[in-house]
């Protein structure tokens, strides 16, 4: 009888062993993801000073477009290191200013021609990629360490080991998360 | 989400243990048509297959490389392609960025190697980077890093590693058969009930010997397959954009091109199947990859989503009670993504993207370039040793950099 409540009690520590060491492990695996979205936000802001020193001498009537787009940068800069929905919006805001930015782009064929300036194009297209694909990975694994977190019995575990649920990193325009539309043609 | 990996693995151990039968009971009937002992047979069976097992997991990466004659890049290289990789390797989490090798070769094609994701790599051909845009481009790289992220790689090694040893011991067997080794003295000894069934063994053992070879290469081509749907499917979810992948397939697969460096055991790495011509139709059972239009079909099929859900309702739309590519299990918590719209980045002209691919391949083989004053521009072999150069058109004598 001594023996089968043993057996039971190891059984159920390995069990509550086995559930920590996996809810520390996609933890981890969400904070190693939300780094990742900090690397490419720094350099993103790393990247606009440098963009708009080049834009300048080719739009000399685009001052407030160009300045827009420093102070959202500077703005975001500031907020780094804050909580995720703080960051998330300063963010937001900056990527509406460069998408203003390069749309005004369109109207410079000089600009657009300067080699300088592609190569900064490429780099910044590609950070903003990274951003959202870094974003996308980084709510996947909040959504999965959210579910062990609330399904049982990984949730008792959760409790007892103060696990707090991760908060989603969401940048998305409004009109992203509308009903996608259909089309009958 | 990655629960699709886990039952892909399943069904693909269920096939390489298939083949790991075929390597034993050939190895069996080697062992009794060879060497008159069935346990000496499986005991060089073994032995073949852990040395070439051995070499492919420690120097298939390099081998192949060399083999394709693949060049290795970094950012400053090729700005677009080392960004690519690296957006995809955030995509799918991997956890090291794979190294980049480009391939000199005007056919468009693409393929990843490396027996786990800390050694993996990445190789594209010259073709690829003038033909594809940046969309395109990243769709073809995501498919590759999805082969990675699966650990494809690993197991088309493993069951490339297991066909060849089929292969080898069947070989040696028709051989030794063939030179009349069979005819030994220990079957004469035998009495007469025995030696019939030891002529069974004996016709089944020729059979199967014959057989075994072809079975293992269906075998190979049969986990190929699943493994190019599987990965487009991938592809799909982490660029979010099912068409790019779709039009590069289809920009690939209308080049007339043939790639130089591939042959048939190497065949399955490519995005597309490079050895096979334009026009011509492989038979089902022997193709290394599923047809490119029926792959570009199922991904433009996806109805504006993205994400593995959609790419298998798309799949079996396609085949219609023809079977799926992920076990229901996997899709249980897989939510609808909506397909992002195409990149708005500027696009280089053709021309353009062409002068720079072939700019960028003079350099990775050592030849320095030089403008004249004229605007004549002299591309200078590695082997051209003087330090000036006479401008045939100006005629001016221009001093070579660094000379």
């Amino acid at each position: 009888m001594v023996y089968i409540i043993i057996g039971v009690v190891v059984v159920l520590i390995g069990l509550f062993v086995l559930a920590y060491n996996g809810l520390v492990r996609l933890r981890n695996q969400m904070k190693n993801s939300w780094s990742q979205i900090d690397v490419q936000l720094k350099r993103r802001h790393d990247l606009i000073p440098n963009l708009v020193e080049t834009a300048k001498g080719y739009m000399t009537h685009e001052r407030e477009t160009l300045e827009s787009v420093t102070n959202a940068r500077n703005l975001a800069h500031q907020t780094s290191g804050g909580g995720v929905a703080e960051q998330a919006k300063s963010e937001q805001a900056l990527s509406g200013a460069l998408s203003r930015f390069f749309a005004v782009v369109e109207r410079y064929p000089d600009l657009k021609a300067n080699q300088n300036f592609l190569a900064l194009q490429e780099e910044l297209t590609s950070t903003e990629n990274k951003i959202s694909f870094a974003r996308q990975y980084y709510n996947d694994t909040v959504l999965n360490y959210n579910n062990k977190t609330q399904a049982i019995p990984t949730n008792i575990v959760a409790s007892i080991g103060k696990f707090k649920s991760g908060e989603f990193f969401e940048l998305e325009a409004p009109a992203e998360r509308e009903v996608p539309k259909v089309s009958f043609s | 989400m990655w629960e699709q990996i886990r039952a892909n693995r399943i069904k693909s151990t269920g096939l390489v243990i298939g083949m790991a039968c075929l390597l034993f009971i050939i190895g069996y009937f080697v062992g009794i048509l060879v060497l008159g002992s069935p346990l000496a047979g499986l005991i060089i069976a073994l032995i073949i297959w852990i040395i070439m097992t051995l070499v492919a997991y420690y120097q298939g990466n390099s081998i192949f490389l060399s083999i394709s004659k693949a060049k290795k890049i970094s950012h400053k290289d090729h700005p677009q392609l080392f960004n690519i990789v690296e957006e995809m390797k955030i995509a799918s989490g991997l956890p090291v960025m794979p190294e980049i090798y480009i391939i000199d070769d005007p056919a468009p094609n693409a393929f990843a190697t490396g027996r786990d994701p800390q050694h993996a790599a990445v190789a594209v051909t010259s073709g690829l980077l003038q033909r594809l845009n940046r969309d395109e481009l990243q769709g073809v790289i995501a498919h590759e890093m999805s082969h990675i992220k699966n650990r494809d790689v690993l197991l088309m090694m493993m069951s490339g590693v297991m066909m060849g040893s089929i292969i080898i011991l069947a070989d040696i067997a028709l051989w030794y058969l063939i030179l009349g080794g069979g005819r030994s003295g220990r079957r004469s000894s035998s009495s007469g009930g025995g030696g019939q069934a030891q002529l069974i063994i004996l016709v089944v053992g020729i059979v199967f010997i014959i057989l075994a070879p072809i079975l293992a290469q269906l075998l190979y081509f049969a986990i190929s397959r699943k493994r190019e749907y599987m990965a487009d499917a991938s592809a799909a979810l982490f660029t979010r954009y099912p068409e790019g992948l779709a039009s590069a397939l289809e920009k690939i697969s209308s080049s007339p091109a043939k790639l130089a460096s591939a042959n048939r055991t190497t065949a399955p790495m490519y995005i597309i199947n490079p050895l096979k011509r334009k026009g011509k139709k492989a038979s089902d059972l022997t193709s290394t990859h599923p047809p490119i239009s029926e792959r570009i079909r199922i991904l433009r099929s996806m109805g504006g989503g993205s994400s593995l859900l959609d790419y298998e309702s798309a799949f079996e739309q396609a085949h219609k009670g023809g079977g799926r590519i992920m076990p229901a299990s996997a899709l249980a918590g897989v939510s609808p993504l909506t397909a992002r719209e195409p990149g708005a980045a500027v696009e280089p002209s053709k021309i353009d993207r062409a002068r720079e691919t072939s700019d960028l391949m003079w350099k990775l083989n050592q030849y320095s370039s030089l403008t004249c004053a004229c605007g004549t521009k002299f591309k200078i072999p590695p082997k051209f040793k003087a330090a000036t150069i006479k401008c045939p058109h100006c005629g001016v004598i221009n001093h070579i950099p660094g000379r």
